[in-house]
């Protein structure tokens, strides 16, 4: 008795300032996440938990018609996906970001219009793009028309094969101002005397940025880049608006999370098997497999640089 | 060294100034398109898509107001995102303070409990995740959200705060300790204050991606009467894909307010969401 009462003197405010954050953070996302690896391993009746099954529900996605076909097939697609958006950013975005660290007048204005779509929902960005998308009446279609390039003018939501590049056009659309926002506040906390000793040694604006600016920028771009590969594998906003949960047309805007949707949830427009809690929770491991490798790196990059600080 | 002739340099600057210019273009003009075409009716948006509407009235907003429920999306939009930020400072901040200010046995290893979930979406966990908030009945409650919200938020705040509080001087809780405050009444009157920009930054990085979240309210909420902007919309949109109009005004009533906001304080806003870039 007497000892508890010391212990709750020492450590009693630790006790208090500790559990609220503990208790949410574990109950609503540590064990969540944690827990949903088990789902993966027993069999399930709708959401009642049947027996163990092993890696029964694995086999299911990875081999078994139509689970394998969507899994890889949407496999590709978010790497596809990434690889897309990361060569968009780092070479366009990194552009960007170099000019405008300049800082010339008017600049500012860019540095936030660049930023702007980032406020807006996914929602919206997915029902404006669809609308100025419309091969009949969008904006796009009818800007091409009036230029006299009706040739271009395509449905390009609605084929396979340019629906996907279109997806990820409109997502680098919204998500460009981040990068490009992180890369220039890296270029501009580079100290001025490292360019002028490049300029001094004779160096063009190429080798300066190639030989002081890039090697300086890396650890913004490995960051950035384990950023984006983490928000590509789970992306599900666009494609659940612009293209519904089965990623029309045919299965070829399909993610991994609009695969993992239908099988946990199910959409009567695929008219699959829903709630497949069990298959689903597989996917869902697999991804957290995927993104948890990558993002060790991150959470490994955090610290180190937070002991720098 | 190569010196630039003036006109050279002038030439440069020109040709940086149009690239930089196409590209704010490319990122503005959808934005405003949305904001003009907001204001015309559905024949005219066919026929004029660029130019300006024939008139600014306020009709087809009023339409969407009171056709989609707007208000009560607007409501539930706040104060689920309200009360989320509260609950994420009211919870975040102290835990940050113990792990940043005093040494106990398990510090290192609550620390990196904390920083596990830093990069790692919620998402992923939405299977038990939904069972839970089934079982303890808060399916279609705000609750769901709110709990779920400050959960994610939690490893992202408290990495950033504890870093806000390790940079104050040891001196200020000492004089603190002399002057008879508790451990309580030093964090509360004393250090919480002093890290004021450290909350604000906390508040926008989470309160951005929360107030546009579609996912969670998907999921979660089956009635209207909890439903947010997003999904209000969302449902919204989908009923009316045809009348254009209805769905321009809609889209720009829904970004009105972030983007107001946004105008009014962008610099704020930039520094915010940079500076609490790890989370996803």
């Amino acid at each position: 008795m007497r000892d508890a009462r010391r212990w709750w003197g020492k450590h009693g405010h630790l006790f208090v300032f500790l559990t609220p954050a503990l208790l949410i953070y574990g109950l609503f996302m540590a064990y969540p996440l944690v827990s949903s690896l088990t789902y993966s391993l027993y069999e399930w009746d709708g959401y009642v938990r049947k027996g163990f099954t092993g890696l029964a529900n694995f086999a299911t996605v990875l081999t078994r018609w139509p689970y394998q076909e969507r899994f890889w097939g949407a496999l590709s697609h978010n790497a596809l996906f990434f690889v897309l958006t990361f060569a968009i950013q780092t070479t366009l975005g990194l552009f960007v970001a170099v000019l405008l660290a300049r800082k010339w007048r008017g600049f500012a204005f860019f540095q936030a219009a660049y930023f702007l779509p980032h406020t807006l929902s996914l929602v919206v960005v997915g029902f404006l793009w669809r609308m100025l998308l419309n091969p009949t009446w969008g904006a796009v279609a009818q800007g091409l028309r009036r230029v006299g390039l009706d040739g271009w003018v395509q449905p390009w939501l609605g084929q396979s094969d340019s629906a996907l590049v279109t997806i990820i056009l409109v997502n680098a659309w919204a998500w460009l101002g981040f990068p490009i926002l992180v890369y220039l506040a890296a270029v501009q906390a580079i100290p001025r005397e490292f360019h002028e000793a490049a300029v001094v040694d004779g160096a063009s604006p190429w080798q300066d940025f190639r030989f002081v600016t890039f090697p300086l920028l890396l650890p913004s771009i490995a960051m950035v880049t384990i950023l984006t590969f983490i928000w590509d594998f789970n992306a599900f906003e666009l494609v659940f608006v612009m293209q519904g949960a089965s990623g029309s047309p045919n299965y070829a805007t399909d993610l991994l999370a609009t695969f993992f949707y239908r099988t946990a949830f199910g959409d009567p427009t695929t008219g699959g098997e829903p709630g497949q809690i069990g298959v689903a929770a597989a996917i869902g491991v697999l991804m957290l497999v995927i993104i948890g490798i990558v993002s060790a790196f991150g959470v490994r990059f955090t610290t180190r640089s937070q002991t720098e600080f | 060294m190569a010196a630039s002739s003036p006109a050279s340099r002038a030439f440069t600057r020109v040709v940086v100034y149009l690239i930089l210019g196409t590209m704010a273009a490319v990122f503005l003009y959808p934005v405003v398109l949305m904001l003009l075409t907001a204001f015309k009716t559905t024949p005219e948006i066919f026929r004029n898509p660029f130019g300006l509407p024939a008139s600014w009235g306020l009709e087809t907003f009023a339409n969407v107001w009171r056709r989609a429920n707007f208000g009560l999306y607007l409501r539930n939009s706040l104060l689920i995102t309200g009360a989320s930020a509260l609950l994420l400072l009211a919870t975040a901040a102290p835990a940050a303070y113990a792990l940043a200010r005093y040494t106990f046995r398990l510090r290192g290893a609550l620390f990196l409990f904390f920083l596990a979930g830093i990069m790692i979406p919620i998402r992923l966990g939405i299977l038990p995740l939904y069972l839970l908030m089934r079982d303890l009945n808060l399916i279609d409650s705000p609750l769901a959200l709110i709990l779920t919200y400050t959960a994610s938020g939690m490893p992202m705040s408290v990495f950033l705060l504890s870093v806000f509080f390790r940079n104050l001087p040891r001196e200020l809780e000492d004089a603190a300790r002399i002057d008879g405050c508790t451990e309580a009444q030093t964090f509360w009157r004393i250090m919480l204050p002093l890290v004021r920009p450290g909350l604000a930054t906390v508040v926008i990085v989470n309160v951005v991606p929360w107030w546009n979240d579609f996912f969670f309210p998907l999921l979660f909420l089956t009635s209207d009467t909890w439903k947010t902007i997003p999904l209000g919309m969302q449902v919204f949109f989908g009923q009316h894909l045809v009348d254009w109009s209805l769905v321009f005004s809609g889209m720009t009533l829904a970004s009105l307010p972030l983007l107001i906001i946004y105008l009014l304080m962008s610099r704020q806003f930039i520094a915010g969401l940079t500076a609490g870039a790890v989370k996803g």
